[in-house]
């Protein structure tokens, strides 16, 4: 049976890891390659590089990172951040990542994700959707969430499968950051609307909430970075808990 | 030794070369059908679309190359899917290595999404690529066609039905997951592979 993936994401500013990562006796948590492969080591399923540094010469250091992700860690990963067209694509593509996440690109641009799923196939293409819960609608937002577009979820989610999309990775900002646990009624709409696999960010606290999304938000991955890097949970004990759960997970 | 990759237009070549060299292995990447014949294994990987791709191959005469290939071979993926008869996917003849057709999923309930995305386990492993304790071990798949379980099939996995985890005919090996993005469990198939 298809288990469900546990993904820790990790930002990265300038090729280290940010976000404040916090481990007892792991002294490389700035290093995203280190990081990454601890992770990985633990039980991750996946991992996500989500590059937030805005300049140029931040893009090549982000590209030489992800050869150095690739040619350490033996589990899929994807990149963000940054993506704007084709040739962004095919560079990280080109260094070895197996998914790009694109975000706001996407909003402006929606035949970008026609284009990814041409060329490289849909697989290859997570669109990553920020939203915020708004007198009963949810409305996604560029940039970070700090831009609004009165584009409303399901109707942008629906449009990005159509379009080619071959996952969503929906943060609820409403929730992200409170850690009372994930948007699971949002989640399971979407789930229960689209055909392809659909990705909760925003809003993990502790390992129920984790459970909460895959069975109440029928989520197919769920998405955190600080409760794993300030090491509230660690990812081997969190499966283990899943699987008691009646969860599947690779163990 | 000496391990070829078959370059070729499609995606996750690199993928597979640094998953080689994590094993010590320094692969040749090559569409040189002279380099690909002498080589001791060859890998043929692949993500990408059936149609073009075998169109590629066979305007770059790597068709009847890989089909006439006498040492081991490793499809995988759209690697393998190309090594069938037929497939699905832009109603593609292919290599025909296996006799078996591509299909493509079709859901049956809400939840059966696709692509087939993620970790799932193997199940009746033969040998070959397989030594027993990959019995029900976790690997990782992309994927939207598959292959039916067939006289070829060497491992199964179990999405919206039964399909070929992997097939083997001859000197001829292929995996429908990536072993190169299948973590330890990836790893020893690849060495499996490689000690052939």
């Amino acid at each position: 049976m298809l288990a469900k993936r546990i993904v820790p994401c990790l930002d990265i500013k300038d090729g280290t890891t940010v976000k404040g990562v916090n481990f007892v006796n792991f002294r490389d948590a700035g290093d995203p390659v280190e990081l990454g492969s601890k992770y990985s080591r633990d039980g991750a399923d996946e991992l996500v590089y989500l590059d937030i540094t805005a300049s140029h010469e931040g893009r090549k250091t982000f590209t030489e990172l992800v050869k150095k992700v690739a040619a350490r860690i033996s589990i899929p990963f994807t990149v963000g951040g940054g993506i704007n067209e084709l040739k962004d694509v095919d560079r990280l593509l080109a260094a070895g990542a197996d998914k790009v996440s694109i975000n706001s690109a996407a909003l402006k641009n929606p035949k970008l994700i026609e284009d990814i799923a041409k060329n490289f196939g849909s697989q290859v293409c997570v669109v990553a959707i920020d939203a915020h819960l708004e007198n009963g609608d949810w409305l996604c937002y560029l940039n970070g969430g700090r831009i609004p577009t009165g584009k409303r979820l399901f109707e942008w989610a629906g449009e990005a499968e159509n379009l080619g999309a071959g996952e969503i990775l929906f943060t609820s900002m409403t929730h992200d950051g409170v850690k009372s646990g994930y948007a699971n009624e949002a989640l399971a709409a979407l789930s229960e609307t689209l055909h392809i696999p659909i990705i909760a960010s925003g809003g993990a606290g502790n390992c129920n909430h984790f459970r909460d999304a895959f069975t109440s938000g029928k989520a197919d991955a769920a998405l955190a970075a600080s409760v794993f890097h300030f090491g509230e949970i660690a990812i081997s004990d969190l499966k283990k808990y899943l699987s008691k759960e009646g969860i599947n997970v690779r163990l | 030794m000496d391990v070829a990759i078959v370059k070729y237009n499609a995606g996750n070549i690199y993928s597979v070369d640094y998953a080689l060299k994590r094993l010590g292995i320094h692969p040749v990447i090559s569409a040189n059908p002279e380099i690909l014949a002498k080589a001791d294994k060859v890998v043929f990987p692949g993500v990408g679309e059936a149609y073009t791709t075998m169109d590629y191959l066979k305007n770059n005469n790597l068709d009847s190359l890989i089909k006439n290939l006498k040492q081991p071979v490793l499809g995988i993926c759209l690697g393998m899917q190309l090594m069938c008869r037929f497939s699905e996917e832009g109603n593609t003849e292919c290599l025909n290595i296996f006799d078996a057709d591509v299909k493509r999923f079709s859901p049956q309930k809400q939840e059966d999404k696709v692509p087939h995305m993620g970790w799932n386990t193997l199940n009746d492993v033969k040998s070959g690529l397989f030594s027993n304790e990959l019995e029900n071990q976790f690997v990782y798949f992309v994927h939207s066609y598959y292959v039916p379980v067939n006289r070829h099939t060497t491992a199964t996995t179990d999405y919206i039905l039964p399909f070929s985890a992997a097939l083997q005919r001859d000197n001829f090996y292929a995996t429908q997951f990536h072993p190169e993005k299948s973590g330890d469990v990836g790893e020893k198939i690849l060495e499996n592979f490689l000690r052939l």
